[in-house]
């Protein structure tokens, strides 16, 4: 298994600290080295995540909590955003994660709904996107530090 | 993390200053401040982005709101000084071809 590093937040699911987790994210991502732009990219889509989840809060009485998870790897990031507050399996979730199909398709704007570019940016902004839905919704957003999006072998050691 | 709105009336044109960030927290007090703006007919309301640090999908949603409601009731939206980070999120969702979205 890749050695990572694993930092687990939990916020209440209210409006106030989605900007809390952006300068969480804006920390983590500037420690791995990301750029400028690839850290603005990140802090939209984890916002976007996580808007998701408080906005649907509203409708519940009980609004509960988020919990989101950063992966630390030595070329990527992953960040994970569930709407159910038990910690999670990280390796667990990630088994059972499935790809993003439903891209929110681009309606005329009489008929956008306020809020129907969240998943749409998220998917635009990130290299990788997975969803799950069997326990609450869970989404794992990767984006890699090399702009590209793939991962880079090691270094073939020559011999002199 | 806050939203800072300074609106200045002249005559027939308001000029909307936003400083700060734009995001489900900050989007009401926005929304409440700029959807009477564009219930005026033949008002022109200009939104200066100059001093956003940072947007996403709720604040869009609101200039998408914003702007259902000018062609409504006639009046006109501008977006001005609108930066390259904020420009690309006009530019990925399409916006910047519906509204008048000016870059800096």
């Amino acid at each position: 298994m890749t050695q990572f590093d694993f930092i687990e937040m939990k916020i209440p699911a209210k409006p106030a600290y989605v900007g809390v987790v952006r300068l969480t994210i804006s920390g983590i991502a500037s420690r791995m080295g990301f750029s400028y732009e690839a850290i603005e990219d990140l802090k939209i889509a984890l916002s976007e995540a996580v808007t998701n989840v408080v906005t649907h809060a509203y409708e519940k009485e009980d609004r509960g909590e988020v919990r989101i998870g950063f992966g630390v790897y030595a070329d990527k990031i992953e960040m994970m955003v569930a709407d159910q507050g038990e910690s999670f399996n990280f390796e667990d979730v990630k088994n059972r994660i499935g790809p993003m199909n439903q891209i929110n398709e681009m309606k005329p704007v009489t008929q956008m709904r306020e809020g129907g570019f969240g998943l749409y940016l998220i998917n635009a902004l990130m290299d990788k996107v997975e969803i799950n839905n069997e326990y609450g919704v869970v989404v794992l957003m990767t984006k890699f530090l090399d702009e590209t999006g793939v991962e880079v072998d090691d270094k073939v050691q020559t011999t002199n | 993390m806050n939203l800072n709105i300074d609106i200045k009336d002249e005559g027939k044109k308001s000029i909307v200053q936003l400083s700060g960030e734009i995001d489900v927290y900050t989007a009401p007090a926005l929304r409440d401040k700029l959807i009477p703006l564009t219930e005026k007919a033949g008002h022109k309301i200009k939104i200066d982005l100059e001093n956003i640090s940072y947007l996403d999908s709720t604040g869009l949603g609101v200039f998408i709101n914003a702007y259902k409601s000018s062609k409504q009731h006639n009046s006109i939206i501008e977006i001005i000084h609108v930066k390259d980070r904020v420009l690309r999120l006009f530019q990925v969702t399409g916006l910047h071809e519906i509204m008048n979205v000016v870059p800096k």
